[in-house]
């Protein structure tokens, strides 16, 4: 009797033996630790707790070494074990006017209180190689300030508020529980919280696009960074049982709020508007970018045409999801052969009937081939 | 529990039967139960972020894992085939997850996950077929946005689908799609029924199997309960018609199964096969040898065993 041949099952298993020879590259050249990763490759691991929505960098450094670096398979990595994860609460809002500073810059003032704070940055270097990193054991010491930063910084559309320039933030009525997406099927119009909630996950390139796209003229905003802030904030939760907050621990975050042109109506004066950015770690572009797309976002709300893309929420909420896109993109590398044989028989079918009825044509009129 | 914390016989981390969460199966049920109160209806669910990639069948795991219990027999199927790699992955994924007893044999399993094929062995009333869905809304390629194809359904305003019908007739002379065919669900939703070929449509007709559908990407569950009428969209006077071949499976001779077109050499030399693995099998230990049968075994596509 004859039976198919499943070499299958066999060749699967091969591949993850295969991936990990190449993860680990050259056996003579000493393994990277998860520690040296978290520590020296931070960016990217703000980028894969981003993009992976989970605030855990020996988790982010333990994804790029298990996905070779590779940013999206490691965020994959990152909210499949997410989504394990239990829920017990939401945490106390976040007060960022009492970050602990390391960098806060703003366009739209030349000093204000508690100053421009450069902090690290590669803003101000020249892209040049230094090639001394070739070689290890190099060390920074950085000079200490002559005096301590102030302990709260005002921020800026803050300043701006209190003259009543700048659009208020008001929490939506009833002040009810942000929605969460990853345990919810979004509908749309989407709310601003399941936006900013989207963006905060989305791929730090798609939303870089599409705010570069808004500044170039698909879309109407004209923003300034009121301010950019990097640095530290304590997450406070409320245990039912104890009835009072307490300190969870400090993370790093970049925020981002941009000041956008005025609107104004009959009833309300003209106001600056608002587009806002939160982020993990040190990401300053993405904080950026998503702020932009923020603004874009609340076309609507303004009463503003919604002629591009930035401006629509189906179109960023539903392909700013990098792990989705990726995985709807590479699904085609999956086996689809019975589909493209239904294409075959049609298109063959086509093709004969068409020859068949130019012969008929041409058989029905010989003249006409001459 | 995380699974860091969660205690185990020999304390290593151990995930929940079948994966997903007590919590998140019953979310899953419930719009399982809603799906097949309304036939064809695009049920939005808290589709989960899964252990393997969005688009790669998430959401028929999710609707099996929320499903299977000790006493199922799983059947995996990719393209028609139980060896096909994502069907291998899958199976794999529940024998780990939920110590699932699989099968290749359709009449044995009592759950069928399936990506892009109905089996040609007819169906029984208490099996379930699970597909696999990419693209849930049929009017997608038509209306770009989600807040308008929703209101599409409501009103049951579908003049979009049969004009793009119609226009295909109207420049090829039929209707060109050849897979994820439409189809009106007990007179009422229009449905896709997931990319199987068009082939496959009839038997979701009055199926006795229940029919669940999953997309995890796009976070939509629908079914066919039992005996549901489903009818594909036509013309009068263009009427839906199924693929033919002009000659039977090369194995085992079935003249009434999809095929699959193999390319045996680049002489343009090519082998049509049953695409459903385990019907040919089965024809094949039955006694039905297809013409080339002989020739598939000498280029290894199936091995001679003695009995």
């Amino acid at each position: 009797m004859y039976v198919a041949v499943k070499g299958g099952e066999a060749a699967i298993l091969a591949t993850h033996d295969l991936v990990a020879e190449a993860r680990r590259g050259n056996p003579a050249v000493p393994e990277i630790s998860v520690a040296q990763i978290r520590e020296q490759q931070a960016l990217a691991c703000a980028r894969v707790m981003n993009e992976g929505s989970l605030y855990d960098q020996d988790l982010a450094a333990l994804a790029l070494k298990q996905a070779q670096g590779d940013v999206i398979e490691a965020a994959f990595l990152m909210r499949a074990y997410r989504t394990t994860l239990p829920r017990f609460g939401s945490s106390e809002p976040l007060d960022t006017a009492a970050m602990a500073i390391r960098r806060r810059v703003s366009a739209t003032y030349k000093d204000l209180p508690g100053g421009q704070v450069l902090g690290p940055t590669y803003d101000y270097t020249h892209r040049l190689f230094d090639f001394a990193l070739m070689d290890e054991g190099g060390e920074a010491a950085p000079r200490k300030a002559a005096a301590p930063l102030d302990a709260t910084m005002p921020r800026v559309p803050d300043i701006l508020g209190a003259e009543g320039l700048m659009e208020a933030e008001e929490p939506p009525e009833g002040d009810p529980r942000p929605f969460d997406l990853t345990r919810d099927p979004v509908s749309f119009p989407a709310d601003r919280d399941v936006r900013l909630q989207s963006m905060a996950r989305g791929d730090e390139g798609f939303l870089l696009g599409l705010g570069y796209s808004v500044q170039r003229g698909f879309g109407g905003t004209h923003p300034f960074v009121g301010e950019v802030r990097v640095g530290e904030v304590a997450v406070e939760f409320v245990p039912e049982e104890l009835g009072f907050a307490i300190d969870l621990g400090d993370i790093t975050l970049t925020e981002c709020q941009m000041v956008n042109q005025f609107q104004g109506s009959k009833d309300v004066p003209p106001q600056f508007t608002r587009g806002y950015g939160l982020v993990f770690g040190h990401s300053e572009r993405k904080a950026m970018s998503m702020s932009l797309v923020d603004r874009a976002l609340k076309a609507r709300d303004f009463g503003e045409a919604t002629n591009y893309p930035a401006q629509q929420d189906e179109f960023v909420l539903y392909h700013a999801d990098n792990v989705e896109a990726a995985g709807f993109v590479e699904h085609l590398k999956l086996p689809h052969y019975v589909d493209f044989q239904g294409e075959l028989e049609l298109i063959r079918r086509i093709r004969r009937e068409r020859e068949e009825r130019l012969a008929q044509e041409q058989e029905a009129m010989p003249e006409a081939a001459e | 529990m995380t699974i860091h914390q969660m205690p185990a016989d020999d304390t290593k981390p151990a995930y929940n039967y079948a994966y997903l969460d007590e919590q998140t199966k019953r979310m899953i049920r419930r719009a399982l139960l809603k799906a097949v109160a309304v036939p064809g209806y695009q049920v939005p669910f808290g589709s989960r972020e899964m252990p393997l990639a969005r688009g790669w069948g998430t959401g028929g795991i999710q609707i099996t894992a929320a499903i299977i219990g000790p006493a199922d027999t799983l059947k995996v199927i990719d393209q028609g085939a139980d060896d096909t790699t994502n069907a291998v992955s899958i199976r794999k994924f529940f024998e780990r997850t939920a110590d699932a007893r699989t099968c290749e044999a359709t009449d044995e399993a009592t759950i069928i996950q399936t990506r892009h094929r109905i089996p040609e062995a007819p169906l029984k009333p208490g099996q379930v077929m699970v597909y696999q869905v990419p693209m849930p809304e049929p009017l997608r390629r038509l209306e770009p946005r989600e807040a308008e194809t929703r209101k599409m359904h409501a009103w049951a305003e579908y003049g979009l689908m049969q004009v793009k019908l119609y226009e295909d007739i109207a420049r090829y002379g039929e209707i060109t799609k050849t897979y994820d065919y439409p189809v009106k669900v007990n007179g009422r939703y229009v449905m896709a029924p997931s990319p199987i070929p068009k082939f496959d449509n009839p038997k979701m007709h009055m199926s006795p199997s229940l029919q669940l559908f999953g997309a995890g990407r796009e976070k939509r569950i629908y079914a066919l309960p039992p005996y549901t009428s489903v009818r594909s969209l036509d013309f009068e006077d263009h009427p839906f018609r199924i693929q033919s071949w002009k000659q039977p499976c090369g194995l085992c001779g079935a003249a009434d199964s999809y095929l699959d077109e193999v390319v045996i050499d680049d002489q343009g030399g090519r082998m049509f096969v049953c695409s459903d693995s385990h019907y040919c099998e089965t024809r094949r230990a039955e006694g039905h040898r297809g013409a080339m049968l002989g020739d598939a075994a000498a280029s290894g596509l199936v091995e001679e065993t003695t009995p």
